[in-house]
């Protein structure tokens, strides 16, 4: 049902905005009146609106998109090329994240209200203030060309031995992947962090853990065994909220290290005003914020005895 | 109106606070005296000064079109100010709007607006204005203001609904509904100004948002067209200089980050101010 609203609401906004498609292609080159409308035909934007809506929708069901304008090629092919790239990319934040966001969380509700608490929570906001467009142009040119630490850019060493065997292709390709990792988590492990505090906090101030310091038990098993056993069960809700940050976020990251995945996909068909594409992408993220999000329900029902799936 | 007072006293309490609070007043002062004070932006002088690292006549450098970088640092503020403040206003206008008439009237207008936030909700806010604005070969700015503004409710107008859900079974406003006060009354000088902290934080937040969505927008083109400099722009057309004179993105960058976190540790202090348990 949400999918559907969304559904609706993209194509709303894709005939609604005052425009051409096709303005783009005209702007480069002259185009004679009839190519136009060779290409609106083809593009079946010269029939009504309803049959518009239809035809497209009927084409989701057939899981077809449309044809890239940019790339002349069917737009699921374009993205499926592209997914794995960015669930590469996505999935280390999110480890990244759920690791370390989860384990200073735990810490600063530990050290509530000291200098390490509010230290951490000043350098986490700091990250968060930061565009993510800029912290990667900047690490790219400290880390990756001033200090030559660490590729700049893309996925892989295109100068790479053509024979060189599996490890050594995955150390490259985890290389590259240090730099956009880093400036995705920088500007977004904030949220998890916070989360996880507050989380922390209110399991620290029942009684069962004053019970279980009072008998005696080591702090580090009270805090990690007693409290974050239960503290982490409210960070579970933030899996559903994490997609449209990570994928929003990899626009821009991925660009900026050209990381061949949706992200910079989604930036060029920007550049180039590539509408299918761009509806394309819009569409695939919509419906995995819907899914993430019934499956964050789910969990949550099965860890849970207490909610019931309605 | 007392209420969101002694908020704001709240907040100015809080060292963190008041240090945000500060910081965005330097911040707005910069942005709306500074351009009077330095030089032109859209001036450029002479082709010797080109790319010039920081220094004594040039505190920020100058970009490779010889223009100086803190003059442009400043007057980027005050359009990114300005964009953030009117579209921020806008949102928390239209969520309060949509909450109220969702949380009083219920029944079917709220369950049509809830899906439909639901649905918006769905599909990031990034990518509703990539689809919208690429329609534009040159941005208008009231268009981006207005279109920042149209998609940042959302959020909003669910908190407001459950104010107004909460607050309406309270007494005080049971009271005056059987008192026979008018509709208008009630949700003027009841519901809103009792909703107006929640509404307070999401403003101030959503300003640190919007300043960072905006420089995104730019840094893709659809934002703030050039020559007229944003932070966003700023960082794009460092881009391809980064190694030669890095001073041209590095500094813009720096006014987003102190502008968001400022207002960020502000709208926390906010926040604490409004709900102590959070704190």
């Amino acid at each position: 049902m949400t999918f559907a609203v969304a559904l609706g609401l993209l194509f709303f906004l894709m005939r609604a905005a005052p425009g051409d498609p096709l303005f783009r292609l005209s702007a480069d080159r002259p185009i004679s009146p009839q190519e136009i409308k060779v290409l609106r035909a083809r593009y079946g934007l010269d029939r009504p609106v309803g049959e518009q809506l239809g035809a497209f929708v009927g084409g989701l069901l057939r899981g077809d998109l449309g044809v890239s304008i940019e790339h002349g090629r069917p737009v699921t092919a374009l993205l499926a090329e592209r997914l794995p790239a960015t669930m590469l990319l996505g999935g280390s934040v999110l480890l990244l994240n759920f690791t370390l966001g989860l384990w200073l969380g735990v810490r600063q509700a530990v050290r509530h209200g000291r200098r390490e608490d509010r230290w951490l929570t000043t350098a986490s906001l700091t990250g968060y203030a930061m565009p993510s467009f800029w912290l990667g142009l900047v690490l790219a040119w400290l880390v990756g060309v001033e200090w030559r630490l660490l590729p700049a850019a893309g996925m892989q060493d295109p100068l790479m031995d053509a024979d060189a065997g599996w490890l050594a292709r995955v150390g490259d390709i985890l290389r590259h992947l240090i730099l956009p990792t880093a400036t995705m988590s920088i500007v977004s492990i904030a949220a998890t962090m916070r989360y996880q505090r507050a989380a922390m906090l209110e399991v620290l101030r029942l009684p069962y853990i004053v019970t279980a310091r009072s008998k005696g038990l080591s702090e580090r098993l009270v805090t990690w065994r007693h409290g974050w056993r239960n503290a982490l069960f409210p960070v579970i809700t933030l899996f559903g909220l994490w997609l449209p940050i990570l994928v929003s976020g990899s626009v821009f990251v991925e660009a900026v290290f050209a990381w061949p995945g949706l992200g910079s996909l989604a930036a060029n068909a920007v550049g180039s005003r590539d509408y299918p594409l761009l509806m394309g992408a819009s569409l695939l993220v919509a419906a995995l914020v819907v899914v993430a999000g019934f499956l964050t329900d789910v969990a949550y029902a099965l860890l849970d005895p207490r909610v019931r799936l309605g | 109106m007392t209420a969101s007072l002694d908020i704001l006293r709240g907040a100015w309490r809080n060292p963190r606070g008041r240090t945000g609070a500060l910081i965005l007043l330097i911040v707005a002062l910069a942005a709306l005296v500074g351009p009077v004070l330095l030089p032109d932006p859209l001036a450029q002088p002479d082709v010797l000064g080109a790319g010039r690292p920081p220094g004594l006549g040039h505190p920020f450098g100058t970009d490779q079109l010889s223009r100086d970088v803190l003059s442009r640092v400043v007057t980027g503020g005050r359009i990114s100010l300005a964009v953030a403040l009117l579209a921020v206003t806008l949102s928390v206008t239209l969520g309060a709007t949509v909450g109220v008439v969702s949380g009083y009237w219920g029944g079917v207008i709220d369950a049509a607006l809830m899906r439909l936030v639901d649905g918006a909700l769905a599909i990031p806010r990034l990518f509703i204005l990539l689809l919208v604005l690429a329609v534009w070969e040159r941005v208008p700015v009231l268009a981006l203001i207005l279109l920042i503004g149209a998609t940042g409710w959302f959020a909003t107008s669910r908190l407001v609904r459950g104010e107004v859900l909460r607050l309406r079974e309270e007494g005080y406003v049971r009271a005056a509904e059987a008192l026979g006060a008018r509709r208008r009354r009630i949700i003027f000088r009841h519901l809103l100004p009792n909703a107006l902290g929640p509404l307070l934080v999401a403003a101030t937040l959503g300003v640190g948002d919007v300043i960072l969505l905006e420089a995104g927008l730019s840094f893709l083109g659809l934002g703030i067209q050039p020559p007229t400099p944003s932070w966003g722009g700023m960082i794009l057309d460092s881009r391809e200089v980064m190694i030669s004179a890095p001073w041209t993105g590095i500094f813009p960058g720096l006014a987003i980050v102190i502008t968001v976190l400022s207002a960020n540790l502000f709208g926390d202090a906010l926040r604490d101010a409004v709900d102590p348990r959070s704190a």
